[in-house]
């Protein structure tokens, strides 16, 4: 055949080759760079790099450099998300596509149920050097029936009450931090009565919201949700029902509660205002409560929380099955949730250690918060900690039924928008379309 | 750049014919072929894989399971969730674009005018457009944050009944289409005011001596003659608006269109089920179910607007 192409039509194909090229050529580029990368670690034989992911603070900038320090031959790549939210989504991601993973992954404890369904995607790190290194509760969370032991524990949120002592005092009820544990009493029911004697005197409401309180509640049954074979038992078990029907008496028939959501932009504007004058909180609830109530004086801590023990939050580290160096992070791992590094992240960022050695610690033991009236934070926490006997069970679905519940709650607490029964009606609902 | 020299035909006028006309037939199509082989792999390619995955027990992290057949739209269109989720963002979607274009139109007549400082006022109108949307989000939170935020604020010093912003359905839509409105409104504007510019000036002054006046022009000249720009503006628009997922996301601190689903649009509900129950079966039934929807909205949208446009221009 002739070939006198027209210039055009070289043009035109060329362009489009080129552009499809330079589009695949990009692609090969990034591989390379970390291919690259890669090889020349792997070249002289000892050079490893390993990233760490986590989020908000964990307090490991310092601790990674030491590492790298002790460690010649091992850097260190440290990958924060903003939001745990963002991170969870980024590794489940990643899992799904078994690739991307950093070589250690933080997760959060209420995570832990569901990346339990896939234990394949990620290492076992069981080993005797870490046992007992942690509180029981913390450890048998991640550890699966056939003993892998799916993370490190790091921190832990070791649940107190925060109170208003000028509000408090206000409404005639003793201000001492010690009397106030003594106040408040041991159960639920004591909470709740000395809330109605400070409502009855005071314009301000006992606290801060009804799912707050729920998140306490329900986390001292066993078995809330899921019964021991995971069959979803929530919208018949009678514990259930009745703890959402004491609570909502409490927050909206005895207006105990303030409605505000929380971490909503009103509950947060709330702080500057009288609006409530108790709250649970978690250690790391802390240094929420003292950066939105800056400025207002009275916050104190009380070494008790109703019903016995209470933990909300704290994380773990995981090393994704998927990764080159599991190793080497493996042992990374443990160096940071070995006790004196945890407690050096507790001196950063004010994380409370899950470790039990940790928790004798005198740096810890020795810490007072001078927001809360110089409140022996550290030792009250530790105390908290010691108070926690057990962890609930919580299934595959824990966190998509409790959602729905918290939803429940809200709509009668927060919005006014249901009554208890109709709003019940609706959670039932919601955790059938679950399936 | 100048026009490359005709090539001297070598062959005989048959051949140079046959390929002259394999030029002008195959070099279009090779030029538009970057795009097209681009959109082949990110465009068409997941669209056709999320059909297909529709199809299936899908799990986020586990991947592929059962072949399911059409259990993933049956349950996504006998449950409450889908169905709401609809109202809500069909709700949102009239609530934002219709007075977002008009708004729109008017502001570009406006500018259309001769302004002093010209430049400054429309790219004052550009403006919130580059304000990033979770800034938009942040602020617009205070505004109508429930209990403390400015508005209910102010409405109680008017001593007015403060408004629920969150609890009330048809409140948090109105308070999501202000926020879209806000960021799209000048965007769109802009675009009207291009074409605007664009229109003949004589065909006003034709009209002025016809004695037609100002809103007479509006309607006889400007709009008829903006409708091929009106269409791109409304399909445009409708897409965007029936997709919107960034202002619910961000309009209160939990991101899941509120506790009774009273802002939850069909984006949010598909990140839902996808990314927070991993069920990507379901969630790409409502991903499928959403462009059939959105297909449907433009066609409407497509044939009114030239309904309209062709009845007040007449001609083209």
């Amino acid at each position: 055949m002739r070939r006198s192409t027209s210039p055009y039509l070289l043009l035109a194909a060329g362009t489009a080759a080129s552009l499809v090229l330079a589009a695949c050529g990009g692609a090969s580029d990034a591989g390379d760079d970390g291919g690259d990368g890669n090889a020349a670690s792997a070249g002289d034989g000892e050079q490893v790099s390993l990233t760490v992911a986590t989020f908000n603070e964990f307090g490991y900038e310092e601790l990674l450099e030491e590492y790298e320090d002790l460690n010649p031959g091992v850097t260190v790549e440290h990958v924060k998300a903003d939001t745990a939210d963002n991170a969870r989504a980024a590794l489940r991601n990643s899992l799904g596509a078994n690739s991307g993973a950093a070589d250690i992954e933080a997760i959060e404890v209420d995570w832990v149920t569901e990346f339990k369904q896939y234990p394949d995607k990620f290492a076992d790190l069981s080993s005797a050097d870490v046992e007992g290194r942690w509180l029981d509760w913390k450890t048998e969370a991640v550890t699966l029936e056939d003993g892998t032991l799916m993370g490190y524990g790091t921190d832990i949120g070791p649940e107190a009450v925060c109170y208003r002592a000028d509000l408090f005092e206000e409404a005639g009820l003793p201000t001492d931090r010690e009397e106030v544990a003594e106040l408040l009493g041991e159960s639920w029911e004591d909470y709740f009565a000395v809330g109605k004697e400070f409502v009855a005197a005071s314009d301000a409401a006992w606290y801060d919201s009804a799912g707050a309180l729920w998140q306490g509640m329900i986390n001292q049954v066993d078995y809330a949700y899921e019964d021991a074979d995971d069959n979803v038992v929530a919208t018949t078990n009678p514990q259930v029902r009745e703890l959402y029907d004491q609570v909502l008496a409490a927050s909206v028939d005895d207006e105990l509660s303030a409605g505000l959501g929380q971490w909503s932009s009103d509950w947060s504007s709330s702080f500057q205002e009288d609006e409530f004058a108790t709250m649970l909180c978690p250690g790391w609830m802390l240094g929420v409560i003292a950066g939105n109530a800056e400025g207002v004086e009275g916050w104190d801590v009380a070494n008790v929380f109703p019903g016995g023990g209470g933990n909300w939050g704290g994380s773990y580290l995981t090393v994704p099955a998927q990764g080159e160096n599991i190793e080497e992070a493996t042992k990374l791992a443990a160096w940071l949730t070995a006790p004196e590094q945890q407690i050096k992240a507790f001196e950063a960022k004010g994380t409370f250690p899950s470790q039990v050695e940790a928790l004798e610690s005198d740096v810890l033991l020795g810490s007072t918060n001078a927001f809360f009236n110089d409140a022996p934070t550290g030792q009250i926490l530790a105390e908290r900690a010691e108070a926690v006997t057990m962890m609930p069970h919580k299934g595959p679905k824990y966190f998509e039924i409790n959602t729905a519940l918290q939803d429940a709650i809200t709509r009668v607490d927060v919005d006014g928008s249901d009554d208890p029964d109709s709003s019940w009606a609706k959670f039932v609902a919601a955790v059938e379309a679950l399936g | 750049m100048p026009a490359p020299a005709p090539v001297p035909p070598r062959g005989g006028r048959r051949g140079r014919g046959r390929l002259g006309r394999l030029d002008s037939t195959v070099s279009p199509y090779l030029y538009i072929a970057p795009f097209f082989l681009l959109f082949l792999v990110t465009g068409l390619f997941p669209l056709v894989y999320t059909g297909w995955v529709a199809l299936h027990d899908w799990d986020q992290i586990m991947g592929q399971g059962e072949f399911v057949g059409m259990a993933n739209y049956v349950d996504v269109l006998t449950g409450r969730g889908f169905w709401r989720a609809l109202s809500n963002t069909v709700s949102i979607f009239v609530l934002s674009s219709v007075p977002q274009i008009l708004a729109a139109l008017l502001i570009a007549t406006l500018l259309d005018r001769n302004l002093r400082a010209r430049t400054l006022w429309r790219m004052g109108v550009l403006l919130p457009y580059v304000v990033a949307p979770v800034a938009v989000a942040l602020i617009f939170n205070n505004l109508f944050a429930d209990r403390f935020g400015l508005i209910n604020l102010l409405l109680e010093t008017a001593g007015l009944e403060p408004v629920r912003w969150h609890s009330d359905r048809f409140a948090s839509h109105v308070a999501i289409a202000t926020m879209v409105n806000f960021r799209w409104t000048g965007y769109n504007a802009l675009i009207l005011l291009a074409a605007m510019q664009a229109i003949p000036r004589d065909l006003y002054e034709q009209a002025a001596i016809d004695g037609a006046n100002a809103w007479r022009q509006f309607w006889s000249v400007t709009v008829p003659m903006l409708r091929p720009t009106l269409i791109f503006v409304i399909i445009t628009s409708t897409i965007g608006g029936l997709q919107i997922f960034d202002e619910p996301k961000m309009y209160d601190q939990f991101g899941r269109g509120g506790a009774d689903q009273q802002w939850q649009t069909l984006t949010i509900y598909l990140y839902e089920l996808g990314w927070t129950r991993a069920d990507f079966g379901m969630a790409s039934a409502v991903a499928v179910l959403l462009f059939l929807l959105i297909v449907a909205f433009g066609v409407v949208n497509f044939l009114l607007t030239r309904r309209i446009a062709h009845d007040e221009g007449g001609r083209r």
